[in-house]
């Protein structure tokens, strides 16, 4: 119960955070840290308008990847404390609830019968694709190393002692940050800040969506960012109390979310056909855990 | 001789330019084009005279610093054999010819009209049912962008043919900017109408274009400027080119998702635009540039206040220019990305910057200089790639180019001259001007009645000639690379459509 609340409360600072930092970078003062919160409870007071070639998927597609995500919230543990669910397997279950969530917006997307939405679902589509090898490796040199399978017993049974487990560790943290930069289409693969709807991955997807839908569609990225730093966190704080968990779950939070900020203000997005190869390198980063982990265990005899 | 040859900003007779019969007149003009890789068409343009049509095409030789003329009647019923099937770099005139006064060409291949003027020939075809080049596959497909433009920017009509990502072809429909502006020209009696006009013909070119008016003002007048007026003039192009490169620089940044680049180049934009308005009350000088006069004189103090400006700009500009062409990210974004190859130029006839990135020394500050720029000794900068890299490049050095030149300018101010009455447009002139504006050359050509009153004007912003070669550098592009592309050209939309 504790990662939730932890989660929606980082939920609220983080976008505002990076939005910040991209601004003072830049020489700008910036809008509020609570600027994003702002903008989603005004979408939340609107109605919402739906074009007319749109079915129902269009207007169901919000609401199952909103929920998707809060499925997704509820297994991340915290330190000690599990999740709100935590059953063997439970990061499949994490991985696959995600990928429900972007299925509906990716076929609602198409609905529309926009071309440019169309384009935009094709290369989310592609990218999720590649990315789901990084992460289920990273999940299972974990679980292969700690001899569990649901998220709360591998964090909690991960001892960072010798060097190597170090490097896993840095290696890891590497990989979900990026997982989250693809997932949630940031830089260096998507930019969230342009009005070019061809070079639009994920912004393009919800051209149509407005109102309440779309605060919905917002909410769910502010969450998604939460939960992947939540993630990274759990690599590092094992089983140490409270009183150190809990503000370095906000401090890790808070870094990551400076660290996007400062990727997306110093370097250029990349060519749309260098992306993939960028997500499958993250693949082999992961296989690299993977033969650590089995230094480790010594299975190289 | 079947021609009459002039110099830039001349005026002659009209009865003087040859009147040949239109079969030596395309053997004429098409051949002077073949023979000698340095002309280009300046302006092929029609106007409607006791009945007929009357054919006028000005053929501008770069090496020799002159402009051969050459006319011909046409009747509006006639059937002929295009320019464009020899030369591609016709294309557009024989279309907008086409449009306006439904002259048939036989072998032209594309014979779509331009902009849809309200005052064409065909009013049954409108804009909004315009046969796009389509295909018939089940594996390709096609994407439409605009006319809204996602920036809310001008309107335009892109439609791509994709192979998934990759742009196969791309058609780009003009016309919805279209205000009839050489109309207007013809109705506005009063010279500080017609002033204004020439300003707003392009927002982001309103020296150069103005400057292209007043020297086909002055030249039809018969009027000599004095050097504080020239003065003006050059400085004007100056800092206009460093104003829009620099803004542009920032645009490119925007496009690639470099927020760096995009925030400081445009802050550094401001200060060359903050200086026009001290000078003139205008940033975008407004206003500035008048037939005849000089009515705001650049004082030493003036001179002093940009010198400090550029001093301030130049250090910045430069650490932003290493910053972004040592970003791995970036370069990866330009080089190689929307090549248009030197034989694609040459024969589609691209002006200005764009012809420059492709290796040719195309500038009419060198081949028909104006104003100043004939002891500025202009050697105009040359990039030979093609791509949206040379693009990038080329305005990092002009800039400089333009900092240098406006330094020499400002070392020897002229002396501020009494303004002397410039008296009427003398009547049955033809004239021609051409300025290179910071996006390439403008040309505008005004013809004279019989009471000195303008019977035709004829405005060609270099956007006319380039909007084809982005056509064609994006082919085989990913279609998001296309926004890149685009702002590295920046091409006009109401400059073309008038």
């Amino acid at each position: 119960m504790l990662s939730v609340v932890l989660i929606i409360i980082a939920a609220i600072f983080f976008t505002g955070i990076i939005i910040r930092t991209k601004s003072l970078a830049s020489g700008r003062k910036g809008p509020g840290i609570l600027q994003p919160v702002h903008d989603v409870i005004r979408l939340f007071r609107k109605g919402v308008v739906y074009s007319e070639t749109t079915s129902f998927i269009f207007q169901l597609a919000p609401s199952v990847y909103f929920a998707s995500i809060i499925m997704a919230m509820l297994v991340v543990p915290f330190g000690r404390s599990g999740g709100v669910l935590g059953f063997n397997g439970d990061f499949i279950f994490f991985a696959y609830v995600l990928a429900l969530g972007k299925f509906f917006s990716i076929i609602a997307a198409m609905d529309t019968g926009s071309s440019f939405e169309g384009m935009g679902a094709s290369r989310e589509a592609l990218y999720s694709m590649f990315a789901e090898p990084a992460f289920f490796i990273l999940m299972g040199s974990l679980a292969l190393l700690s001899g569990h399978t649901s998220f709360q017993e591998i964090f909690a049974a991960l001892h960072i002692g010798s060097q190597i487990s170090y490097a896993l560790a840095a290696l890891a943290t590497f990989v979900l940050l990026m997982i989250s930069m693809i997932e949630n289409s940031r830089m260096p693969v998507d930019d969230p800040k342009t009005h070019l709807e061809l070079t639009m991955i994920h912004e393009v997807m919800i051209l149509d969506n407005s109102g309440f839908d779309l605060g919905l569609i917002l909410t769910g990225g502010y969450l998604k960012f939460a939960i992947y730093g939540a993630l990274i966190v759990n690599l590092f704080i094992g089983v140490i109390p409270y009183e150190y968990a809990i503000p370095a779950f906000f401090g890790i939070q808070f870094l990551m979310a400076v660290t996007i900020g400062l990727i997306e203000s110093f370097m250029a997005r990349f060519r749309m056909s260098h992306n993939p190869q960028f997500i499958v390198a993250l693949t082999s980063v992961s296989l690299l855990i993977f033969f650590g982990v089995l230094l480790i265990l010594q299975k190289f005899m | 001789m079947h021609y009459l040859t002039i110099q830039n900003n001349q005026s002659v007779p009209v009865s003087e330019i040859p009147e040949i019969s239109y079969n030596a007149f395309l053997v004429l003009n098409t051949g002077m084009m073949v023979e000698n890789s340095g002309r280009h068409c300046a302006n092929y343009f029609g106007y409607p005279e006791a009945g007929a049509i009357k054919l006028i095409c000005c053929i501008a030789d770069d090496e020799d610093h002159l402009i051969h003329l050459s006319s011909c009647v046409a009747d509006t019923n006639m059937e002929l054999a295009s320019f464009t099937a020899k030369l591609p770099c016709f294309e557009k005139f024989e279309r907008e010819i086409h449009e306006n006064f439904g002259i048939h060409y036989t072998d032209h291949p594309w014979l779509k009209p331009v902009r849809f003027a309200y005052n064409r020939a065909d009013s049954d075809k409108g804009i909004a049912d315009y046969p796009f080049y389509s295909i018939d596959s089940e594996e390709l497909h096609e994407v439409g962008v605009g006319p809204i433009h996602a920036g809310v920017i001008e309107p335009g009509h892109f439609r791509f043919i994709c192979n998934g990502e990759q742009i196969l072809h791309l058609e780009i429909q003009l016309g919805y900017q279209h205000r009839g502006i050489e109309k207007l020209f013809l109705e506005k009696d009063q010279l500080n109408q017609l002033s204004t006009l020439a300003e707003n013909i392009a927002g982001d070119t309103t020296a150069g274009h103005t400057t292209a008016f007043v020297h086909a003002w002055e030249s039809l007048c018969g009027f000599k400027t004095t050097r504080d007026i020239d003065f003006v003039r050059t400085l004007a192009l100056e800092l206009e080119r460093i104003a829009v490169h620099t803004g542009d620089l920032s645009a490119v940044c925007t496009d690639i998702a470099y927020q760096l680049g995009s925030s400081v180049f445009g802050r550094l934009r401001t200060p060359i635009v903050n200086f026009m308005q001290e000078w003139c009350g205008n940033r975008l000088s407004k206003g500035l540039i008048r037939p005849g006069q000089n009515k705001f004189p650049f004082t030493q103090a003036l001179a002093n206040r940009l010198s400090e400006v550029l001093d301030i700009f130049e250090t910045d500009f430069i650490e932003m220019n290493k910053e972004l062409f040592d970003l791995p990210s970036a370069l990866s974004r330009f080089e190689r990305t929307g090549v248009v190859s030197t034989l694609d130029a040459t024969s589609i006839g691209v002006v200005g910057m764009a012809a420059r990135t492709c290796g040719m020394p195309r500038d009419i500050r060198m081949s028909h200089p104006h104003s100043l720029y004939p002891e500025l000794n202009h050697e105009p900068v040359v990039k030979h790639h093609g791509d949206v890299y040379s693009r990038v490049q080329i305005r990092k050095h002009e800039v400089q180019q333009s900092i240098l030149h406006i330094r020499n300018l400002i070392s020897n101010l002229p002396d501020v001259h009494e303004r002397v009455e410039m008296g009427k447009p003398r009547a049955g002139l033809f004239a021609i001007s051409l300025v290179e504006g910071w996006r390439g050359e403008i040309c505008h050509c005004a013809v004279t009645g019989q009471q000195g009153e303008l019977i035709h004007y004829k405005i060609k912003d270099p956007s006319f000639h380039n909007w084809l070669a982005l056509a064609l550098a994006v082919r085989n592009n990913e279609i998001s690379d296309f926004p890149v592309c685009n702002k590295s050209f920046n091409l006009s939309y109401c400059g073309h459509d008038l």
